[in-house]
Parts: C-alpha cells; structure tokens; sequence
C-alpha cells in the first residue's frame, strides 16, 4: 500500500495520462450519442416535414412546445384525423411492445431458470452437458435478419410454409392459415422467437448466479435432509433474487428496444401492425422518407423511451447497488467533516 | 464442480433410482429443447439443397442434391442480383464489424486502463457517466443522429458506423472490472523505473496480459456488430448493392413478393448463417464463458 504523501506526488505526476487515455472515448461519446441524444430532446419540441416542402402544414423548424407529446399520448381526444391515427398507432405499438415483452419473459426466465437449476445440480451427473450449453446459445448468435427469414419460411402466410403444408397434409388445416397476418399467431411466433433467441442466454446468467452461491449452503440443505424442491425454494431461488431482478430489468430495456423480429417478420414491403413495436414506430416515422420526415413525433417517442429506460435502469442500479460499499463511503465522508470540522477549529485557535 | 461430494444415503438403491429417473426426465427434456434448437435451422440448410419445385412438394428432413443450382440462381436470376452478393456482403459486413471491433476493444481497453490507473480529479464523475449511460438505448439517439447525418452529409457512409465503436460503455465498464480484479498495478510502477512511458506501457504490458478479457470483448463486438442491422439500415439509406452488408442483404430477400424462388431464398439465408455458426462452434468456449462472466448485454 503507498502511502497518501506517496500517492498525492502519483497523482500530481500522471494525472494528465488519465485525461489523455480517456479522452478519445469522451470525444467520440459526445459527438456520436450525446449530441445526437440533446438533439433528440429539442427535435421533439419541433414541427414534422422539412423546412423545404410547402405542403406539410409544419415543418422542422417551427417550435410546437407539447404539442407532439400530446398528439403521440393524447391524438384520440382531438379533432384532426391526422393526431388521431398517430395516437392510435402509438398505442397500438406501446401495447405491442408490452404484450409482447411480458410474453416472452415469462416463459423464458421460467425455462432458463429450470434448465440452469438442472445443470447446476450435484446430483445428476451429467455428459454433455457442454454440447446442450452450446447449442441452446446458439440462436442467440445468428443474425436477427436471418432468424426472421428462418421463420417467415418455416411459418409463412403462403401456402408453401412448412407449418402449413404439414398441417395440411395431416389434415389438421383445410387451407393455408395465415400465421404472419394474423393477430394473435403473428403475437406469439415473435414471443416464441425472443425466446429461442433468449432463453440460452439467461440461462448462462442464471447458472453463472447459482455457481455464484456457496456450495457449503446447498451440502447443508442436504445433510438437514432438504430434498431438491424446497432446496430450490428455499436456498437457490432467495439467493438469486438480485440476479433475477437484473435479468428482468436490463431485459425490459432490451424488449423495449425490440426492433429487428418485429420490423422484418412480414413479406413484401407493408409492415405488420400486429407485431409493430415503439422502436418500429420511431425508426419508420423518421426514416421510410428522410428527406421530408416527421422527426417531431419520431423525436417525442424517443423522448418517452428515453424515460421508461432511464427509470428501469436507475432501478438497475439500485438494486445492484454495493450496500457494503455505501455504508464504507458515509463513514468516510463522516470521518472527513470531523477532521474537517477539528482543522477549521483548531485553526481558529492558532488564531 | 468436479469435488466429490457424498450425500447422506447416497448408496442406498431407492435414492439412486430417484437420481436416475430424474436423469432421464432431464435428459428426454434437453433433448427436445435441443430439437426445437436445431430443427428449424436443419429445415432451413435441407431446404437450401432443393428445387423450388421440390419444396413446394412437401417437407422433407433429408436434404437434396441441388445445392449449387440454387446457388446459380442466386448468381443470375434478376431478382436477386441487383441486391444480393454474398461475398460483397460478407466482405462489407467483415469491413464494418472487423474495424468497428478492433477500435472498441482497444479504445475501451485505453479508457478503462486511464481510469483504474490513475489519480485524477475527474475519475470519479467519468465513471459515474459511464455507469449512467451504459443503458441508453441507441433507438433513442436515432433521430437526431440521423439529423446530424443529414446536416454533416454523412449518409451512405461507413464512418457514421464505424467511428462511434470507440466510445463503448458498457465494454469499458467490464473492462475495468476485469482491470480492478486482475490487473497488478505495481508493474505499471516497475515498468516507469525501467523508463518506459505511459503509452507504451498500455500497448506492451497492459494488452497482453489483458488478453483474456479483450478477446472475449472482441468477439462480443464482432458478433453485435456483424448482427446489427439497425444502425446499418438507418445510414446506408440508399441501399446501394455495393454498400450493403449481410443482414441487410437478407432482409432484401425477405422482402420480394413476387414469385421468389423458394429454393434461392433459402440458400440465401443459408449462406448468411452459416459463416456465423461456423465461427460460433469454434470459439463457443469463450463466448459461453464471456456470457457467464455477464460481458454480453450491451
């Protein structure tokens, strides 16, 4: 350990490596995401169209205070046709984006934490157990792109898709189900891809959270004779619990991101409402023309994602939190104000 | 995990009957998870090796021998000449992730190195913004970087792509804790008194013995970045074939509705698969290892 005069004269000499050595990350962060982020909050206080075109009755230069956060939340109770299908849209993607999310985290904590109880186990031994690692990862690492081209084919509209020609051979279907049209089926095939995306995932987590408990804890569930159920329900599953709220928290950040399923799960060029989440909404409001968008509505989306995500994440790490570390942290700052308060007085004796 | 551990009345038979009847409950399990992994990805590579005609005929398991005749419609229909080249594709994909990969690791190798190793005033606040924006999500930026694209005339381009994987949080983040955990100081301080400076330090002593955590970090972001669609569809805005990368290529042939070849299509999404679940078999180890040491989510 150096000592503070060893380390004050450390700091007074290399100090400025730390500026250098992080300054292209700052440099870089500023110009591409926080700019890019401010940008984003004044965007959505301003018109939609571009300041070139004379047709849209707003464009990108005219200051709307609220307004587009109104139309987005609030179109239904006006009178303009236009605020009205925004709002709908809005919420019909918001409500997407939720159904879809809570679809796909249930079953899937619910199969990763059953998978990775199963392989943390002592008891069962068990060969393979890398190979089944492997392979339940992979649909994790395969292009989101190719994954949506995988089950348009296998669950197509046509009657050519894989699950129609077998249900029609078996009889089950007289004619082609439409699985990507309909609502519901369209629903469930983007909850069941997130989970084959996913699941492999959390359940690495997991297993790393339950390697992470100490062994001597699970032996004395054995000797005291607890079988595997309340081993479960009474060591792993309390001890988890920190791990699993993250899960759950950076996973609805992630599901509200959700972009790539449900943007390419459609044939042709029309995209399908059903499975249209917020990220959808903003990318297609700015992007499908971006020579005349409507940056304002795009912008104010943003703004409420921007939100939620950032109270999901300040939950994040107040869960996380190190309370060990905090509790460290006020008895220093509290030894401090005493040395301090013991400085100020004793120089003012000295006076 | 290997330690022997002995339960009370493990050698008792009705206790191994117990076990093994489990085993085999897991197993039958694991093997039809394992089925719902790989089928549909079986299906997809066996239908790649037949006819359209074959495969409007019915499902089959087995795969066919026509392959390459998919392969040539790839190479002359119309259709999917004017957006598809494999290798144009593979060859701008590897450009974007390759150097978008090599910049983060480093760069955030660099900034993690400059906050675990020195004393400065605006540590602590710099790290706290890390922590803070290591969530933000890039949907949220989109609009105005896209407006900055728009005024900067950087649209159509890779550097929108690739520059911004210098400044990565999340990898900078773990990055310092691997540094904090493994990483000894004091040969930061033997390495002064031999007269070496700063930087050179960082690139001689600091990368290599931080191999583990940069190789692991590198395949994460080559991963993300191959896979990243999202970013390359909002700056490659006119979809010039020579510019497109894999996914984007991809949804392309996703999107013909009329009269697709089916035969073609898959051997498409075959042909974007395949590399990367080539690369995945091989390096598995450390990317399964990365995930359980909780690198992943950015």
């Amino acid at each position: 350990m150096a000592t503070s005069a060893q380390k004050r004269i450390k700091s007074v000499s290399y100090a400025k490596y730390g500026y250098i050595f992080t300054a292209p990350f700052f440099i870089v962060y500023f110009i591409f995401m926080l700019w890019p982020l401010i940008q984003t909050f004044i965007l959505a206080f301003y018109g939609n169209g571009s300041p070139t075109k004379v047709s849209t009755p707003t464009t990108i230069d005219d200051f709307m205070g609220f307004a587009n956060f109104k139309t987005i939340l609030f179109g239904a109770r006006s009178t303009s046709f236009k605020e009205i299908a925004i709002n709908e849209e809005f919420v019909l993607c918001f409500k997407n984006t939720v159904l879809i999310w809570v679809g796909n985290f249930i079953p899937q904590i619910c199969l990763s934490l059953l998978l990775a109880v199963w392989f943390t186990d002592l008891r069962v031994k068990m060969p393979g157990k890398g190979f089944f690692k492997v392979v339940m990862y992979m649909p994790n690492i395969i292009t989101a792109a190719s994954v949506a081209g995988l089950f348009l084919s296998l669950f197509g509209d046509s009657e050519y898709s894989v699950a129609n020609m077998l249900l029609m051979e078996w009889g089950i279907l007289e004619e082609n189900f439409k699985f990507i049209s309909t609502d519901i089926s369209s629903r469930i095939l983007v909850m069941f891809i997130q989970v084959w995306m996913w699941f492999g995932n959390t359940m690495i987590m997991l297993m790393s959270g339950i390697q992470g408990i100490n062994e001597s804890l699970f032996e004395a569930a054995e000797i005291d004779g607890a079988n595997s159920r309340q081993t479960f329900w009474k060591v792993t599953f309390p001890l988890l619990k920190s791990i699993m709220v993250y899960t759950l928290l950076t996973s609805m950040i992630g599901g509200l991101q959700m972009f790539d399923i449900p943007y390419m799960l459609h044939t042709g060029f029309t995209l399908n409402d059903y499975i249209k989440t917020v990220a959808v909404f903003i990318y297609e409001k700015f992007h499908k023309d971006y020579m005349s968008p409507s940056y304002g509505y795009s912008a104010a989306a943003s703004v409420i994602l921007f939100v939620i995500t950032a109270i999901l994440g300040a939950l994040v790490f107040y869960v996380q939190r190190d309370k060990d570390a905090i509790e460290i942290q006020k008895k220093r700052k509290a030894a401090m104000k005493e040395y301090k308060r013991k400085m100020a007085r004793g120089g003012g004796l000295g006076l | 995990m290997s330690k022997k551990v002995t339960y009370a009345g493990e050698n008792s038979t009705s206790f191994q009957t117990k076990v093994l009847v489990k085993s085999i409950f897991i197993y039958i399990a694991l093997i039809l998870l394992t089925l719902v992994c790989l089928l549909p990805i079986w299906i997809l590579v066996v239908n790649a090796t037949r006819t359209h005609a074959q495969i409007i005929d019915g499902v089959s398991l087995i795969p066919s021998a026509n392959f390459f005749k998919n392969l040539n419609t790839l190479k002359t229909n119309d259709l999917y000449t004017q957006f598809f080249h494999p290798i144009r594709g593979m060859f701008n994909s590897l450009i974007i992730a390759g150097s978008c990969c090599a910049l983060t690791v480093f760069f955030s190798g660099l900034t993690a190195y400059g906050l675990v190793v020195y004393d400065f005033k605006a540590k602590g606040p710099m790290f706290s913004f890390i922590l803070a924006v290591m969530m933000v999500p890039s949907q949220v930026t989109a609009v105005g970087f896209m407006k900055m694209l728009v005024s900067l005339d950087l649209l159509d381009s890779y550097i929108p792509l690739i520059l911004p994987s210098i400044a990565a949080p999340a990898i900078v983040f773990f990055m310092r804790q691997y540094m904090l955990s493994s990483f000894p100081l004091d040969i930061i301080e033997a390495a002064r008194i031999d007269g070496s400076n700063e930087f050179r330090t960082f690139l001689t002593i600091s990368i290599p013995m931080m191999k583990p955590a940069f190789a692991v970090q590198a395949i994460f972001a080559f991963i993300q970045k191959w896979n990243d669609y999202y970013n390359q569809s909002l700056v490659l805005v006119s979809g010039k074939t020579n510019q497109l990368t894999v996914p984007m290529m991809v949804q392309k042939v996703l999107a013909i509705d009329r009269n697709p070849d089916f035969g073609a299509n898959y051997a498409a999404i075959t042909l974007s698969i395949i590399p990367v679940v080539i690369i995945y078999l091989i390096l598995s180890k450390f990317i399964i290892g990365g995930v359980a040491a909780g690198g992943v989510k950015e």
